[in-house]
């Protein structure tokens, strides 16, 4: 005996104790969906078989079952349930669940149960109770379907139970095996001719049995009867219709037969609209109010056959809530449909798949105020609906409303799917009024669309707690809540408006501790590293000793505007590494900026990559610009104090000498301190230069992080070099750098040599980077970049006396994992920010991933590496 | 670190008695964080110079240090000055090596180091966090002669200005056990930081090493404070032992310790709350306090002002929004009135002290049911602030840059929701009443803006129209005809839809 149950459901086994139903459900059931009273008892008393124990165990089973059933798990429940109050409970969690209550009775005789009982020792009731419980079993029997269970299966003798297999049937709205590709058409309202051209636009071809192309036929006096529509689509392509189809239109039977017909041969796919379940109702013969534009569908039909309203009404009857598309990716209804109830069946579901939620209010026009379910929708479905017109599509929180209206004289209007691309149609004329007018632009601040109106204030529940944020590149990144908390105060105290921030960078790790003379740090270990990665060439790029920025610069002010929903901002933006805005005073950033929309004015980035928008990674000059702080509070004061107090010990350990004491080795020490600390005085100030205007500062960009559409990370860096040289001029330099073969020894001795001298003259020393951007070793991504600092660098790290022997032994015992194994989810995680915001996703999905770099870079790390 | 004795009683070799350490040597001693060397530059009848060189190993400060990471302040950095400005470090070197002098016992002189020498003291580079008038009130009433120089930051960058740093010289005729008593307890304070962890030993240290002097010292109540490191427990602790000990008037005294403790808790509550765990560029180190800390009134009254508004309101519900370390919250708790009390801040350091001071773990449980404390931020859109009738936002607003303020009216005023809604923020041109404030600065570093009377009102007017409320406007603080009064309170009164 084969028992079909829906794929989600909650099923609820009925037995009497003894009845077999934990052995059944073993035998049919994953152990994991199994849920028993017994034992819930034993997991708070420690005896399965406690009666006391009865609530407890029973709030733990519905509490576990909740768990189940909101995570979409099919969920059995073996408990007796031979009373109707212990069952109630279960129908009401299917339904608050909106998945089937199932009921599956296994019926045996008494002296069986009893006997089973009697068996096993630890039962000790006597037969009284199997009577009883007997007893009312058969007295549920015929109250099942009454109490709420959609499907019940009584089993009736052993024979049966041990027959019995499961069939698990997919619910209706699951066609999550149809990939499309997808045309989403939304309410036609029997604009039939606006459908046809709709149709046409798409390459669908459209004709009529009669031969007779349905555009030029005459209209409302176009032959009615025994005409089909014949639809023949793009390779592949299948049309989704959205509902309302029928009502205040000019052509409904058209509409419904050309739908019906493609329905039928699998072309289209259709969910109900609110005015077509009304129609079927009235078709039906309920008594329904005719107003809304029924009239016009009913007068219509009128003039139809009666098999064929037959027809309609079975059409519409048969119409499946909401559908479930392409793995999940694509759910369509005709109201939208929230996230926990999508692929579920319960009258809850269909009711909003038709009409959407309300808050229970009216507006101004007495009509219901529509709750705006889009506005939370967090899920990871993109939900195509119709249902309220709408001026433009817009999405938000991947949900678009495509009804436009078509019937109140504005458009019809298709989702072609995957593409995301609308296309549409203008009304031929106004064929009903709108009870409230819809063209005219929504309350919104003017410009911003809706998804940047919603995206305007981001909520708190997105970006606090534990996160695990799934990156493209380096599968999912976790973000401990401690660091988002720490994350929190940073972003909230001091970065720029998030909706600039789109990008963070990651922290670089050190090259691998040298172990020559004198140095921590050498290009040897940079190239190993990478070479025993199976990176065969690395590009060595100067670093800049400066401060790290990203820079943002638009086109203009309107494309701030309409891009990033900025507002009188400016048309662009610099910030530092923790998303602080770099300049505190305006004049002298929009001086700045303007300067790098020069230089890529005269480049012509904006049509060489059909952007309005540019992201770079840069470095920005001197150092004391940003660090003029750190510099006179830390920096320059530990060489005072060192060059004052370490002059005045040679001093008097000289004249100490000269009384024939023996201070030679202290004298020795102390005077090579003192030399230490002169060069660490010159290596800190290398990096400093007065700034007095924007004409001093210099910014070497070196990375082109992301335009319109594209983020660059599919270059290679040498590419990245190429183009970004061509902005060089005035305030932007261009980055020296050299390509190395690092299977060549010769090209690793230029490289080292190249190292050598600009470290010689004090420069911080080279990053170096595997040729591509995003590069792959022999355990999945390897670091994004290296860096290779010099000697005299080093003392502003490292402390001005790094360099003596003694300390410098120490100084080598570094551990990178930590580092390492940071940069590479900071790395992982920026170009995730990045991929956001060129598909155009919420801003939370971006800030979700800049703000997670930040929570990272609370980590304790190392922070001289 | 480098210190210097120098003196020319004769014969000044007996310097070497005092010190118990040989002139015709130089001797070493391991320290926990180094090593000491003594070596005498010059050693004649006339003049004889001690010198305490202290090598503190720079890689083992940082490796070695025990206690939670970035909670070592510049301990946790390898540039760091402490290897050779003067510190505790010195202080920690002085008693060691010159322990016994220091008790003022010595074996061969035992008459002499009871007596006034002369002697010249020189540090080569002290930090001086307030300044070279600080040298001066700090050394000058215990009878020496002070000769401070700045030392200049930065040779090639001039206009750094000058570094915390100087040359210190100081001469007097005093027992040398009093003047090395005097440098172990002043050196810390003048660098107003301790390489230690400061505990209740530390009391008795200070009035060991204070005896005789401290107590009527005119700076005393700053060098406690900074002795202790500003831990108002043991500062109290210490103030009061020193009125017992000077036999002062009850009634200073008092006004000494609520002057202390108005002080420290404004540097508390309203100057750097917290110090965030990815420190900002340039966050800044320690503040002067600014003259309105030395009001201490005003605070007081802000707070009453805010508590007499929600009071009014009939507010049962209210949350704080920026509550810091919780004084509001405890005001508020006192009134049986508000059942429902929430403390918001986004610094979650804040909170904890906050709990600490609310004994939030010892409160008994009825009354914790009434309060509750959030780690949130004014920046997001927070379901969990929504329904109350009350809140307050005390001086919060002027840390928000400009663009932001945006996100803060929309998340309080449209999503939040309050009833009554109460905002401070200061009065700029009350500023000009703050003699030692410079013209056109801020009272307070990270303050991002300071407002008019007339920019708060125009701003308050705009939201409350904007968001349905209406706003009444309430002056805090000393009012002037001209300037008006030092806080500015807006009242946003929700209004029926």
């Amino acid at each position: 005996m084969t028992l079909t149950i829906p794929e989600l459901s909650l099923v609820a086994l009925v037995g009497v104790s003894g009845s077999g139903k934990s052995t059944f459900a073993r035998r049919l059931f994953k152990p994991t969906e199994i849920l028993s009273s017994d034992t819930c008892r034993g997991l708070v008393s420690d005896d399965e078989n406690s009666q006391p124990a009865t609530k407890d165990a029973f709030e733990l089973l519905h509490f576990i079952a909740r768990k189940r059933l909101a995570a979409g798990k099919l969920t059995v429940v073996d408990a007796t349930n031979v009373q109707p109050e212990s069952r109630k409970p279960l129908v009401q969690l299917a339904r608050e669940f909106h998945c089937l209550p199932v009921a599956i009775v296994l019926d045996v005789p008494e002296s069986i149960a009893h006997a089973r009982n009697k068996a096993r020792p630890d039962r000790e009731f006597g037969p009284h109770v199997i009577r009883q419980q007997a007893s009312q079993l058969h007295r549920s029997l015929r109250r099942l379907q009454r109490e709420g269970f959609r499907k019940v299966h009584v089993l009736r003798s052993l024979e049966e139970i041990e027959a019995a297999v499961i069939e698990r049937q997919p619910l209706w709205n699951n066609l999550r095996h149809e990939h499309g590709p997808f045309d989403i058409i939304g309410d036609v309202h029997g604009c039939y001719d606006e459908l046809v051209e709709l149709l046409q636009q798409l390459g669908y071809s459209v004709g009529e049995a009669s031969g007779m192309s349905p555009t030029d036929a005459p209209e409302p006096t176009a032959p009615r009867t025994g005409t089909t529509c014949v639809l023949r689509g793009p390779e592949g392509r299948k049309l989704i219709f959205l509902g309302d189809l029928v009502d205040r239109g000019p052509r409904v039977p058209q509409v419904l037969k050309l739908v019906m017909g493609a329905v039928a041969s699998g072309t289209a796919l259709c969910v109900p609209g609110n005015h077509d379940m009304k129609l079927m109702r009235k078709l039906r013969g309920s008594n329904v109010q005719i107003t809304h534009g029924l009239a016009e569908s009913l007068e219509q039909l009128a003039e139809e056959p009666e098999a064929f309203q037959e027809q309609v009404a079975d059409f519409l009857d048969g119409l499946i809530s909401h559908y479930v598309l392409d793995d999940g990716r694509l759910v369509v209804a005709h109201a939208g449909m929230k996230e926990s109830m999508q692929g579920r069946g319960s009258s809850a579901v269909r009711d909003f798949a038709l009409y959407g939620e309300t808050t229970g209010e009216t507006d101004e026009f007495d009509r219901p105020i529509r709750y705006n379910w889009a506005a939370e929708y967090r899920g990871s479905a993109t939900v195509v609906y119709g249902h309220t017109p709408v001026p433009e599509p817009e999405w938000l929180n991947r949900t678009i409303n495509i009804d436009t209206g078509c019937v109140f004289g504005g458009r019809l209007t298709a989702l072609r799917y995957p593409e995301n691309e609308l296309v549409s149609v203008p009304a031929r004329q106004t064929y009903a009024e709108p009870r409230r007018p819809f063209l005219e632009p929504a309350e919104q601040a003017p410009g911003l669309s809706a998804q940047q109106e919603h995206d305007d204030v981001l909520d708190l529940a997105d970006v606090t707690g534990k996160r695990l944020i799934n990156t493209r590149l380096h599968a999912s990144v976790t973000v401990r809540e401690e660091n988002a908390t720490a994350a929190l105060e940073v972003m909230s105290r001091f970065a720029v408006n998030p909706k600039w921030l789109l990008y963070l960078p990651p922290t670089m790790s050190p090259c691998g501790t040298s172990q020559l003379d004198g140095l921590l740090e050498h290009p040897a270990e940079a190239f190993a590293y990478y070479r025993h990665e199976g990176v065969p060439r690395v590009i060595c790029e100067e670093k800049h000793m400066g401060s790290r920025a990203v820079v943002i610069v638009c086109r203009d002010e309107a494309a701030a505007r309409q891009r990033f929903g900025i507002m009188e901002e400016g048309f662009g933006v610099c910030y530092t590494r923790t998303g602080r805005r770099f300049f505190d005073d305006e004049p002298k950033e929009t001086e700045f900026l303007s300067r790098v929309r020069d230089a890529i004015n005269v480049a012509g980035f904006w049509d060489e990559f059909q952007t309005d928008w540019v992201c770079l990674d840069c470095e920005l000059m001197p150092w004391s610009a940003k660090a003029q702080a750190l510099l006179t509070e830390q920096y320059a004061p530990v060489g005072t104090a060192a060059k004052a107090m370490l002059a005045h010990a040679t001093d008097l350990l000289e004249q100490t000498g000269t009384r024939g004491l023996d201070v030679e080795e202290l004298l020795a020490r102390t005077s090579a301190r003192r030399s230490m600390a002169t060069d660490y005085v010159s290596a800190y100030q290398r990096y400093c230069w007065p700034v007095t205007s924007v004409n001093d500062l210099k910014l070497a960009p070196f990375h082109l992080l992301a335009t319109e559409g594209r983020v660059h990370t599919d270059k290679s860096h040498e590419w990245h070099m190429h183009t970004l040289a061509r902005l060089a001029g005035g305030i932007l330099m261009a980055t020296p750098f050299r390509i190395v073969d690092i299977t060549d020894p010769q090209s690793e001795v230029d490289a080292t040599r190249w190292w050598e001298e600009l470290t010689a003259t004090g420069g911080e020393g080279m990053v170096v980077k595997p040729l591509d951007f995003v590069a792959r070793g022999k355990r999945g991504l390897i670091q994004p970049a290296v860096k290779c600092r010099g000697r005299e660098y080093l003392r502003i790290i490292y402390g001005p006396e790094y360099t003596a022997p003694e300390n410098l032994d120490r100084l080598r015992s570094r551990g990178l994992n930590r580092k390492r194994s940071l940069a590479l989810r900071e790395f992982a995680l920026g170009l995730e920010a990045l991929e956001r915001f060129t598909r155009r996703e919420p801003l939370r999905r971006v800030h979700e991933c800049v703000f997670g770099v930040l929570a990272l870079e609370s980590e304790p790390v190392d922070p001289r590496l | 670190m480098l210190l210097t004795l120098t003196t020319t009683h004769r014969p000044a070799t007996d310097l070497g008695y005092l010190l118990r350490k040989n002139p015709a040597r130089a001797q070493s001693f391991n320290l926990s964080f180094g090593r000491a060397h003594v070596f005498y530059p010059e050693a004649g009848e006339e003049r004889c110079t001690a010198a305490l060189l202290v090598e503190v190993d720079p890689v083992g400060l940082v490796r070695n240090r025990r206690g939670p990471a970035g909670e070592g302040g510049l301990l946790d950095q390898y540039v760091n000055d402490r290897p050779y400005a003067a510190s505790s470090f010195l202080s920690v070197a002085i008693a060691d090596v010159f322990g016994t002098a220091m008790s003022g016992a010595c074996k061969e002189r035992p008459e002499l180091a009871q007596h006034p020498i002369p002697l010249r003291v020189v540090l080569p580079a002290v930090p001086s966090r307030g300044g070279t008038d600080l040298l001066h009130r700090l050394w000058e009433p215990l009878g020496y002669e002070v000769h401070a120089t700045r030392l200049p930051l930065d040779e090639q960058f001039p206009d750094w200005g000058e570094s915390g740093f100087h040359r210190l010289e100081l001469e007097t005729t005093q027992p040398l056990h009093q003047v090395l008593s005097h440098l172990y307890v002043l050196i810390p304070v003048l660098d107003n930081d301790k390489h230690y962890w400061v505990g209740d030993e530390e009391v008795a240290k200070l009035m060991r090493h204070g005896e005789g002097w401290l107590s009527t010292h005119p700076e005393r109540a700053a060098i406690t404070r900074r002795y202790l490191k500003h831990q108002r427990g043991l500062v109290n602790d210490a103030l009061a032992q020193l009125a017992d000990d000077a036999g002062t008037d009850p009634d200073e005294t008092a006004g000494l310790k609520a002057a202390e403790e108005a002080a420290l808790e404004y540097s508390v509550e309203t100057l750097p709350q917290s110090i965030p765990a990815t420190p900002p560029e340039g966050s800044p180190k320690e503040q002067e306090p600014t003259p309105e800390e030395r009001a201490p009134s005003l605070n007081e009254q802000r707070l009453g002002s805010v508590l007499a508004v929600l009071k009014g309101s009939g507010a049962t519900s209210v949350v704080d929004l920026g509550c810091g370390e919780g004084k509001l919250l405890r005001a508020l708790l006192k009134e049986r009135q508000f059942t429902r009390i929430l403390g918001m801040d986004v610094s979650h350091h804040s909170l904890e002290t906050a709990a600490d001071r609310l004994h939030l773990d010892r409160m008994p449980p009825k009354q914790k049911a009434r309060i509750g404390l959030l780690h949130g931020s004014l920046m997001y859109r927070d379901a969990r602030l929504t329904g109350f009738d009350g809140a307050s936002v005390v001086e919060v607003i002027e840390h928000l840059d400009p663009p932001r303020l945006a996100s803060f009216e929309r998340v309080l005023f449209e999503f939040a929701r309050p009833g009554t809604v109460v905002v401070t923020t200061p009065n700029r041109e009350y500023n000009v009443k703050w003699e030692t404030l410079p013209a056109g600065k801020f009272r307070h570093r990270d303050h991002r803006f300071e407002w008019t009377r007339a920019e708060f009102q125009t701003w308050a007017n705009a939201v409350a129209e904007r968001f349905g409320y209406r706003v009444r406007f309430l002056p805090v603080g000393p009012e002037d005809a001209a300037v008006g009064a030092p806080t500015q309170m807006g009242i946003f009164e929700r209004q029926a839809t």
